[in-house]
Formats: C-alpha cells, sequence, structure tokens
C-alpha cells in the first residue's frame, strides 16, 4: 500500500520533502485529489496529502487581494468573495467533467498549479495572471516565497507564474495570495444562430478587435449547442456567442448595440441567468462529451478554422471554440485518439495541443503536453533540477523521466 | 557600490575580444575607444556610471549568439542595454563587461490584426507600437511615462508597468511570445500568437529578470482596441487620508477605473507651476480618476466615481468635457518628475508598493523622516496598483547630500515592505536596491532564484552585480545537503 503523509503545516511540509529527498522518496502531491486524472499517470513511493492546508488567513475586498493556504477548496473560496461582490476574474474551470468524474473538491492549488482558466482568459487573463505571491517549498525541502500581497512588484524572479502551470513538480505551494477583482453585476450575450463555423469564427474575431468589451467569445457548432440547458441555445443548428459584462443598466444597451450590428442574421439576445448558465458550461467544456478523448488546443484564433479543417479531414471529431477561436476542445473517440492529425494540425502556428483526458495506457504512451524543441525541453529540465535535484515532486507528471 | 571585482585576465584580452567580435558582427559595430564607451557609462540612474570595456551592436539574432558564446568562451561578461532608461541602474555598464547595445534592434516585425498582436524586435520603443496600430484603433496597453524613449525589449526586463496597471496589467500580463538567446549562444522561442504557453511559464519569468537571464531579441505583445471612450475626474481632498479612503471606496463600489493617481501637495503645486493643468493647488491630496469604456459604461461610472467623492468630503470635483481636457488633465501628472525637477536641483526618484490602505500611515512617516534628513519630499502614487514614487529632493553640488538622499530612500524602501509591500513596483532591483534584498527575502528565497539564474547562466556572466547581494557561484547552490538519519519520516503525521 502507498504510504501517505497527512502534514498539517508548511514547516511539516519541509521536513517531509527533505527528507523524501535524502532517501529518494518520490511523492505524489495531493490537494482534494480532483485532478489526479490529469497530466502524466506517476508511480511514487508515497502521497503527500496537503489538504490540511486549508483555509482563508486574511481577505481584504477594498485591496483586492486574498491569501489562503494552497489546498482551500474553490467553493469556499468563491463563497467568501460572493460575500463582498467580487470574484476571481480568471474564471477558474471546474475540471470534473473534463476528468470523467463527480465529487468536486478542487482546490486553489491545483487550479493555479495547472494555470486553469475558463472563457474571460480573453480580456482578464490567465490564472497565473492574478497570482501575487506564493510560499512554497522546494524539492530539496527548503521553503521559500515569492511575489507578495500587492499588484506592482518587480522585486526579484517571478517565482509565483513559474510556479503556476508547473503541474506540482518543482515546489509543493503552501499558501497562495490572488488579486481579486468586482465581480459583474449584469451580463447579456448576443447569441447569432445557425451560422456555418466559418461566419460565426469571423463575427467572433470582428468583435475581440472592436470596442464592444466582450468578454467572452465562442462558437458551438450543433453538437455542442444540443447539450445546452438553455434552451435557445439547445434549439439552434449553431450558436455564436458574444458576452458582455458591466456596471448595470448600460450592458443591456450595449447588448442591443451589438445585436444591430448582426441585424441580416438570427441574433437574439440571453439575459443574466441564461448568459450565466451557458458561459458555466463552456466554461466547464460541459458541451463536449463526457467520456472518450479530450484535447484542448491553444492557438492563435484566426487559425481556428484552419486547424479544425486539418484534423476534421482525418478524424471523426467535435469541436468547441472559446477565446475567439484562441482555445479549441476536441473530442475523439478514445481507441483512436489521434493524436498525430491533432499535433500535425499545429504546424506552422504557433500552439500547442494537450491530452487532457484519455485512458491511463494512452496517457502514458502519448505526450500529455506538446513536445518541446530541444534546447527549450533542456532548459525546462535545468529548471526541474534546480527546484528539484532528487526528483521526488510529481516526477513524470509533466514530461516522461523529469 | 561594490561591483564584481573585475577579471584582469578578461581586460588584458580585450583587445583580442574586440577582433573576434568584430569579425562576426558588421563594421563599425564593436566601440572600443574611449569617446565612444563614454556614452554607455550610465543608465537612467545617473548617481552610477562605469566605463564598459567595451559595446557591442549586433543587429541580427544570429550575431547576438555568436556574440554571446565568444563572450562566454573568454569568460566576459554582458550587460544588455535597450534604450539606458533604466531608473535601477539594470544598464550599468562593468569595467571588465561587453556592453550589449540593442538600440539596432529597431524594427516592427509583423501587424496581426486578426490575432490581435505584434511582433517586435526588442528596440523598438514602448510608445512606437502602439503608434504602429493607432490607425486601427489599436494600442499597446503598458504606458510607463518614459514610454518615448524607453524599449519593449527594457520593458520585459524590467516588467514596466504605468498608469494603468490596475485594469490592463504589466509587461508580464501583456506579451504572448519571446525569442531569446543563452548565454551559450542557443536561440530559443517561447509562447506565440497564442494565449497561454506550453510547459513552465519562461515567459513569466523573464519578465522582470533584469537582463540576468536570457538575451531577448524578439517579442511578441498583445495589443487591444482603444477604448470608445474615456473620461478623467479631477478630486482634490483636504488631506491624504480623504483621498485615500476615497480611492478604498471606489475599488469597494466596484470600480475598476482605466487609472488612478494621487499626488500629495507639494507635488500638485509643482506640477501645476509647470504644466498649467488647472490643479487646484490649495488642496493636499489630488486624485485623477480615469473611467473608459463604451460610452454608455463610462457614464454610469463617471456618475458613480463622483458620487463616492461627494461622500468623501471632496473639495473639488470637475470632469473632463473634452479628449482635450482629458489630455490636460493628465498632462501635470505626466510632468510631475520634470516639474519637481525645476524647484529642486537634484531628485532622487524611489519606486515601492504598499497595501493601498496604508497610503495615509506612509506618507505621514515619510513626512516625519524628511524632517529628520532635512530634505524635502513630493509624493505621486499610482493609487489604484499602491505603487508609490517618493521623489526626494536634493543639491548634489552640497556635499554629503546624495549620500543623505540614498539614505532616507532605503529608509522609505524599508518602511514599504514593513507595511506589507515591496522594495520595487516597476523600477527594478538593479544596483540601486540591491542591497535591500534581505529585507525582503531569506537567504533560502534568494538562493532558490539564483538556482533558476544557474540554469539559463551556469557561469553567471549575464548582468552580474545586480538584483541579487550576495553571489553563488552555482555549484556551491546546486550543493544537495543530505539529512543524516536512517529512519525515514520520524514523527511525521501520516494516515
Amino acid at each position: 500500500m502507498t504510504e501517505i503523509f497527512a502534514p498539517t503545516d508548511a514547516e511539516q511540509v519541509a521536513k517531509i520533502v527533505s527528507q523524501a529527498a535524502s532517501s529518494g522518496t518520490t511523492l505524489d502531491l495531493r490537494g482534494g485529489g480532483s485532478k489526479v486524472a490529469y497530466g502524466r499517470p506517476m508511480k511514487t513511493d508515497a502521497i503527500l496529502d496537503v489538504s490540511a492546508l486549508s483555509g482563508i488567513s486574511l481577505y481584504e475586498p477594498e485591496e483586492l487581494v486574498i491569501t489562503m493556504g494552497a489546498a482551500t477548496p474553490m467553493s469556499e473560496i468563491q463563497a467568501a468573495l460572493a460575500e463582498a461582490d467580487q470574484h476571481l476574474a480568471f474564471e477558474p474551470p471546474d475540471y470534473d467533467h473534463v476528468l470523467g468524474r463527480t465529487g468536486g473538491g478542487a482546490t486553489i492549488g491545483g487550479v493555479i498549479a495547472c494555470n486553469l482558466s475558463g472563457p474571460r482568459r480573453i480580456t482578464g487573463g490567465a490564472a497565473r495572471d492574478h497570482v501575487l505571491g506564493i510560499a512554497a517549498i522546494s524539492g530539496r525541502g527548503d521553503a521559500f516565497k515569492s511575489g507578495g500581497r500587492v499588484v506592482k512588484n518587480v522585486t526579484g524572479y517571478d517565482l509565483s507564474k513559474l510556479m503556476a502551470g508547473s503541474m506540482g513538480t518543482l515546489g509543493v505551494m503552501t499558501e497562495v495570495t490572488l488579486k481579486t477583482l468586482p465581480r459583474p453585476k449584469e451580463t447579456r450575450t448576443v447569441v447569432i444562430l445557425g451560422v456555418d463555423a466559418e461566419t460565426g469564427l469571423k463575427a467572433l474575431e470582428q468583435t475581440a478587435g472592436s470596442q464592444a468589451e466582450a468578454t467572452g467569445l465562442a462558437f458551438l457548432p450543433k453538437l455542442q449547442s444540443a447539450r445546452s440547458a438553455v434552451s435557445v441555445v439547445s434549439a439552434a443548428d449553431s450558436v455564436t456567442a458574444m458576452r458582455l459584462e458591466g456596471a448595470g443598466t448600460s450592458v443591456a444597451d450595449r447588448a442591443a448595440a451589438l445585436a444591430a450590428q448582426h441585424i441580416d442574421a438570427d441574433v437574439q439576445i440571453l439575459e443574466h441567468e441564461d448568459s450565466l448558465s451557458l458561459w458555466a458550461e463552456i466554461r466547464d467544456a460541459k458541451l463536449m462529451p463526457p467520456s472518450g478523448a479530450l484535447w484542448r488546443l491553444s492557438l492563435p484564433p484566426a487559425s481556428a478554422a484552419q486547424v479544425t479543417a486539418r484534423i476534421g479531414a482525418t478524424c471523426d471529431v467535435e469541436c468547441l471554440f472559446d477565446w475567439a477561436g484562441g482555445l479549441i476542445w476536441v473530442a475523439v473517440e478514445d481507441d483512436d485518439p489521434c493524436d498525430g492529425p491533432v499535433r500535425d494540425a499545429l504546424d506552422g502556428f504557433s500552439g500547442h495541443a494537450t491530452l487532457v483526458r484519455a485512458s491511463e495506457d494512452l496517457r502514458r504512451t502519448i505526450p500529455v503536453f506538446h513536445p518541446q524543441p530541444g534546447p527549450l525541453a533542456d532548459l525546462s529540465a535545468r529548471i526541474k533540477e534546480a527546484f528539484d535535484p532528487q526528483g521526488v515532486l510529481n516526477p513524470g507528471r509533466m514530461v516522461d523521466g523529469q | 557600490m561594490e561591483m564584481p571585482e573585475p577579471n584582469q585576465d578578461v581586460i588584458r584580452r580585450s583587445g583580442e575580444l574586440a577582433k573576434a567580435l568584430a569579425a562576426v558582427l558588421p563594421p563599425g559595430a564593436v566601440l572600443d575607444r574611449e569617446d565612444q564607451r563614454r556614452a554607455y557609462e550610465s543608465d537612467g540612474l545617473t548617481a552610477y556610471a562605469q566605463m564598459p570595456m567595451m559595446v557591442a551592436l549586433p543587429e541580427t539574432t544570429d550575431q547576438v549568439s555568436k556574440v554571446l558564446a565568444i563572450c562566454g568562451s573568454f569568460g566576459a561578461k554582458v550587460v544588455p542595454r535597450g534604450a539606458g532608461t533604466s531608473l535601477s541602474g539594470g544598464a550599468l555598464p562593468l569595467a571588465d563587461g561587453v556592453l550589449l547595445g540593442m538600440a539596432r534592434f529597431n524594427r516592427i516585425l509583423d501587424v496581426d490584426y486578426a490575432n490581435r498582436c505584434v511582433v517586435a524586435q526588442p528596440g523598438v520603443t514602448n510608445l512606437g507600437i502602439s503608434d504602429a496600430v493607432a490607425d486601427r484603433g489599436f494600442y499597446y496597453a503598458p504606458d510607463p511615462s518614459s514610454q518615448i524613449a524607453c524599449t519593449i525589449g527594457g520593458n520585459v526586463a524590467e516588467n514596466a508597468g504605468g498608469v494603468h496597471c490596475l485594469k490592463y496589467g504589466l509587461t508580464t500580463n501583456n506579451i504572448q511570445g519571446l525569442e531569446m538567446v543563452l548565454m551559450d549562444g542557443q536561440v530559443m522561442r517561447l509562447g506565440g500568437r497564442h494565449l497561454d504557453q506550453s510547459g513552465y511559464d519562461l515567459l513569466g519569468v523573464m519578465a522582470g529578470s533584469e537582463g540576468l537571464l536570457a538575451v531577448i531579441t524578439e517579442i511578441t505583445v498583445r495589443i487591444l482596441p482603444k477604448p470608445q471612450t474615456a473620461q478623467a475626474m479631477l478630486l482634490g481632498f483636504d488631506t491624504v487620508q480623504a483621498a485615500g479612503d476615497c480611492v478604498a471606496a471606489i475599488i469597494a463600489g466596484g470600480i475598476i477605473p482605466g487609472g488612478m493617481e494621487l499626488m500629495d501637495g507639494p507635488a500638485i503645486r509643482a506640477a501645476e507651476a509647470f504644466a498649467k493643468a488647472g490643479y487646484p493647488t490649495d488642496t493636499q491630496a489630488l486624485l485623477i480618476v480615469e473611467v473608459d469604456g463604451t460610452a454608455q459604461e463610462v457614464e454610469v461610472l463617471a456618475e458613480r466615481v463622483s458620487a463616492i467623492a461627494t461622500d468623501h468630503g471632496a473639495s473639488t470635483i470637475r470632469a473632463s468635457t473634452s479628449d482635450q481636457e482629458r489630455a490636460t488633465f493628465w498632462a501635470g501628472r505626466k510632468a510631475a518628475f520634470p516639474a519637481v525637477g525645476r524647484i529642486s536641483p537634484d531628485y532622487y526618484c524611489m519606486d515601492g508598493t504598499i497595501p493601498r490602505g496604508r497610503l495615509a500611515q506612509v506618507l505621514g512617516e515619510i513626512a516625519v523622516m524628511s524632517e529628520r534628513y532635512g530634505l524635502g519630499v513630493a509624493n505621486v502614487f499610482h493609487a489604484g496598483d499602491g505603487n508609490l514614487h517618493p521623489l526626494i529632493l536634493y543639491d548634489a553640488n552640497n556635499p554629503g547630500e546624495l549620500d543623505r538622499a540614498e539614505q532616507f530612500g532605503a529608509d522609505i524602501l524599508r518602511l514599504c515592505v514593513s507595511v506589507g509591500g515591496v522594495l520595487t513596483g516597476e523600477h527594478g532591483v538593479g544596483v540601486e536596491k540591491r542591497d535591500l534584498m534581505d529585507e525582503v527575502f531569506t537567504e533560502d528565497d534568494l538562493a532558490q532564484q539564483q538556482r533558476l539564474k544557474c540554469a539559463f547562466d551556469p557561469d553567471g556572466s549575464l548582468n552580474p552585480g545586480k538584483v541579487f547581494p550576495t553571489l553563488h557561484k552555482c555549484a556551491e547552490l546546486g550543493r544537495v545537503h543530505v539529512h543524516g538519519g536512517k529512519t525515514r519520516f520520524p514523527d511525521l503525521p501520516r494516515l
């Protein structure tokens, strides 16, 4: 049976990691355990369960700052922010549907370690953009901190950003400080119904480059819109969705103005509640199938149509376009994960494809994260070594043998 | 300021090195005459000067790669430089170092409206990017006050900010891709025209790395559509406390202004005398609040800000009624530094960040210090994001005044740290704040940062003497201390 360590404070984490480094004991880092199935499968000697490092220690809404233990549940954070009419502007997604599970339990440490951001990424930034500071234990067992509680800070290297997206391979985050922002009071979504992907994506591109200040831009083909609980959306042959958010009464006026620009199309406006529901579905990829392999592509938005056409030429896929085309979810049948065509489709464009959901076997044989060119891969390996010389923290979670 | 001991061996071989560099660079791109080198002896922190051993001016990535590899083989140090506007001595040369001038990388390589980004060489000025996309209604958001002169490469190195950071972010939040060259000559690309790079967030590490990790040769920045409209408001208060409370109330009211600047009495009067911006000179604190967005949104927000200011006892409330008037409101703030330069022979610009709510306390304590040091001070403050710029007034011709100004400055930064802030918000550590780093960081914190540097530059050749108070050899930092004891994990909780 795998041994489980359950430290109750950062000092104990440091002791455990320090001894793990001395004895070469590899550790599988766990917060809420909701993302065990994300990344490459690992075989470790022990589990480091940090779920006790939980709780909000500081929240000052007027300073736009919150500090908490790394394993504080997202639900607890979101409830506290909602009370002050604030939120995390990067719109953290819940990956339960993506990873084919139920039960919740996601923690802020996991969200940051995976750098997960929702539809508002296009204007509000990614998870990493909202991390003001972290405290962590390196793979050597040394406590270190980076950043602070203020937005503007160039005091030393920004190790907080390095921790974001590093999947627990560089350090065990023990505390996280994030920027909070006022929650928009009102939201509306302008939807164009029934146009083809090319037309829909063009409309998104045009809106992204306009002064409309849309905070969500997605295209849902018929298979995706059909899964929505919002009736206007599920009844449509496709949905081109453009979200507006703001201070109050002005949002409805802005929505009417944006809709008027598409007067020749079948255009409607989703009111506040429907708008919230739809973007939660898009954020959590709930409009994608619940099983089978699932890819997440980050790419230049204007190349979205071309890239999906390339993939579609050889594979039978379902796609959902977020970030005005800059993010595409691609679902395939599990018996053929279509990894070659998916990754090759990005040739000539910048971008990368992550195999977010697949069987353990597939995730072991197919690189989950996009392979990097030699010199960059070498640099990443040296960085891993600089933080975790004995390779005890989540070994192999991102890259085989690292 | 103590800099790393010059390597006499390298200095002795400088002729040979110049020849090797000249062989891979265009004619005239290696400057080794004294009169040529003189122009590079200081950056924006003019209190420090050091002649570089020589200056190299490459034009292509391939040349940068060759220059770095050659310098590496000679054991020569390299100091990268953009426009030399650093206020922290980030581009201060070394006596045994090659100053790598990136000014010839001055072209915009691609404007990509469909993907809303611009690919630029590092020597392009910050404003040059916004200018290049202005006719299509776009701009590049971070706008440091030196934006006419400072380069985008330097902006990345220092993670430059500006007055719009709270809403639009710093440089690190507005770059998508980089091409960079390591000290060993290896060229690599990070990110690109997509959001969210894969693998470790090296873009995030490069932003604010102060030229210590790699030389940047190309940058992809995000551009934004200009807001449809913007309105600025001048809000005057009788006390700094009232102005600070107003700032907190605006944010607590759910409003994130495009810009929110605060000036204290001395700064208001200096700026008004210089720029004639129409500032109320009888107030003790002036807020400039700018709201931007769609016309409908701005109307709602401006009304709310005005109501909040009234609640907080503002003695002056004026809203701009045209873009021209808005520009006038900003003119005084943007000219605050030269304006202060007019009332004092010299001034020393500090750059701490504090939690916004501590502003009144911090300004109060700065006033006490000002008495103690016998030096005047004017304060301008990026109130939205807590970034404070006290301008210490002194006269370098009076013996000892520069020293006093520096001590005063160090005390201000210690104060910032003690209230939960940091040493530098946007100017960088450089040489200026290097020896204060242990006020913020433990030895372990600094060691981990230096290990990161070792992954990029194991010989410590790139811009040494900056940022870190103590230099450690990478081999020493890499050593693993094996803890004794045969029992694994005694006394630790387990399930």
